[in-house]
């Protein structure tokens, strides 16, 4: 591996709850000064940012709290967690082309106890929103319903079959001390005792857990990790997909509603840029707003065929012992939802034989946000 | 009584609005080439012209998927049907299913319909009611 190649050197992160009691900026400050320890470095080494265009912690107002004297690099990924693995995909870009050293990547939020993004929109954000929100589209939970139901349609799905991921998704989570559901897991019969939001096709346990907390990363070059004797893992790739016609929250004009064509192509971009294919991978972890979007991305990233997803999951691939251990962490459902970013976090740790629920011989791991997505390697 | 936001009139989809008051569903056409184009956009992405002329759609089309929209709080005091529809011209839009039950247990997917309007205090939406000829 190149000296010069990117890596994540370091990770971060506050408990995850529903009341953190704290200011967002403390809960960015506290797992980024985490990330950055982590990965032996000193805040002063730190010279780029990286967060999301939805984060509200301000930049300069965070190194206040780090003691970084100084950025040379500033970014922000575009849309919202379809953009979480993109934090990692410009935060490589920067080290690698020398436009900075050390690149901190955070998002924090109390998403929880503060603004929720499960409620209605109050305000069209854009305009894209006047062709839903007129029309009752006012939740993301109806808004990703919309093209769901189309799915459950074509191939026979019932919200039974989505009840299967969650199940799995508890089962991680019941043995993972940092989940909101540790020791908590569930049956298909308390999936199906849970109340619908959105009748037939998602109930509450389909949908992430709204959560409070903070999630850092530190990315280097692999030269500087090693001198600084960090635990890092490469960025084998890494890369982020936009579509004519399609939409973060709107995925209705692309020709076929059955496919996630960004996730699709990003898949045929990693495997390229990391030279291993779909069997390769050991561990998956794949961004869930809502149970059934992890069907979505089985299939565009290759690991099963259009419309088998379901049994796919059912015939217990993605589980304990399966061939494609998925969301070990318990995934957005069962650890938390802090936008994606605990996903890469989990991917780390399983790399570095560290996680809760390690995959032996781990060597090769997906962390996809449906339109964007990493590989990690060793 | 169904509440409704109103949109936010933008530069780009005023036109769409307007035709909706005066009961016309419009469809953004290429003053050039004549491509048809839904969302609206301030320029044809595929000849590159400003001429943003509009079309009447004759409004038939049939549902692509639907789901029931009903929140225990506002602005769904009711339930309401949403639908996409594929429009025959060839573009797609959200609207609403109106004159059937929202109830769960029936097969919207595929059914053909046709465009009415509604205004909901003001607010004058296309909305679609299932066609009497099913083909």
């Amino acid at each position: 591996m190149s000296g010069k190649r990117a890596v994540i050197a370091g990770i971060g992160h506050t408990e995850f709850s529903q009341n953190s009691g704290r200011s967002t900026m403390q809960l960015a400050a506290e797992a980024s000064l985490a990330s950055i320890r982590d990965a032996g470095f000193s805040p002063a080494e730190v010279d780029g940012t990286v967060t999301f265009s939805m984060d509200t912690n301000d930049e300069l107002a965070l190194i206040r709290s780090l003691g970084v004297p100084m950025l040379r690099f500033c970014a922000r990924t575009r849309g919202g967690g379809g953009g979480a693995s993109a934090t990692v995909q410009l935060a490589a870009a920067a080290v690698e082309s020398g436009q900075a050293d050390a690149v901190l990547v955070y998002r924090a939020f109390n998403e929880r106890s503060g603004h929720r993004f499960g409620q209605p929109v109050q305000a069209n954000p854009d305009p894209a929103w006047n062709w839903a929100s007129p029309f009752s589209l006012n939740t993301p939970a109806k808004v990703y319903s919309l093209t769901f139901q189309r799915y459950m349609y074509e191939f026979g799905l019932t919200n039974e079959d989505f009840g299967r991921y969650t199940v799995v998704a508890r089962d991680w989570a019941s043995t993972n001390p940092n989940a909101q559901f540790f020791e908590r897991p569930i049956t298909l019969q308390d999936h199906q005792d849970s109340r619908w939001i959105v009748e037939p096709i998602l109930r509450k346990l389909d949908c992430c857990l709204e959560s409070d907390g903070g999630v850092a990363l530190l990315i280097t070059t692999a030269e500087r990790a090693a001198d600084h004797g960090s635990d890092a893992v490469p960025i084998l790739g890494s890369s982020a997909i936009q579509l004519e016609g399609g939409h973060e929250m709107f995925a209705y004009y692309h020709d076929d509603l059955c496919e996630y064509p960004e996730g699709r192509v990003l898949g045929e971009q990693l495997y390229r840029q990391a030279g291993i294919t779909a069997a390769d991978i050991d561990v998956a972890m794949i961004y869930e707003n809502f149970s059934p979007i992890v069907f979505l991305q089985l299939e565009a990233f290759g690991f099963c065929g259009r419309g088998e997803a379901s049994d796919f999951i059912k015939d217990g691939h993605i589980g304990r012992g399966g061939s494609l251990p998925t969301n070990t962490n318990g995934g957005l459902l069962g650890e938390g939802y802090i936008h994606g970013m605990n996903n890469i976090v989990e991917g780390v740790r399983q790399l570095r034989g560290t996680s809760s629920n390690q995959i032996s011989g781990a060597e090769h791991v997906l962390v996809s946000a449906g339109r964007s997505g990493i590989i990690l390697g060793r | 009584m169904t509440t409704v936001r109103p949109p936010i009139f933008d530069f780009d989809d005023a036109f769409f609005w307007e035709g909706a008051k005066n009961h016309k569903l419009l469809i953004q056409q290429c003053g050039d080439c004549e491509v048809l184009r839904h969302p609206p956009t301030p320029i044809c992405a595929n000849c590159g012209s400003m001429n943003n002329q509009a079309t009447e759609s004759a409004g038939e089309g049939s549902i692509l998927t639907w789901i029931i929209s009903q929140h225990p709080t506002e602005p769904d005091a009711e339930p309401r049907i949403v639908i996409l529809v594929q429009l025959d011209e060839g573009t797609r839009i959200v609207s609403n299913l109106i004159d059937v039950a929202p109830t769960h247990d029936q097969v919207l997917n595929d059914k053909r319909v046709e465009v009415c309007f509604v205004d909901y205090d003001g607010t004058v939406l296309p909305q679609f009611r299932l066609a009497e000829v099913q083909s």
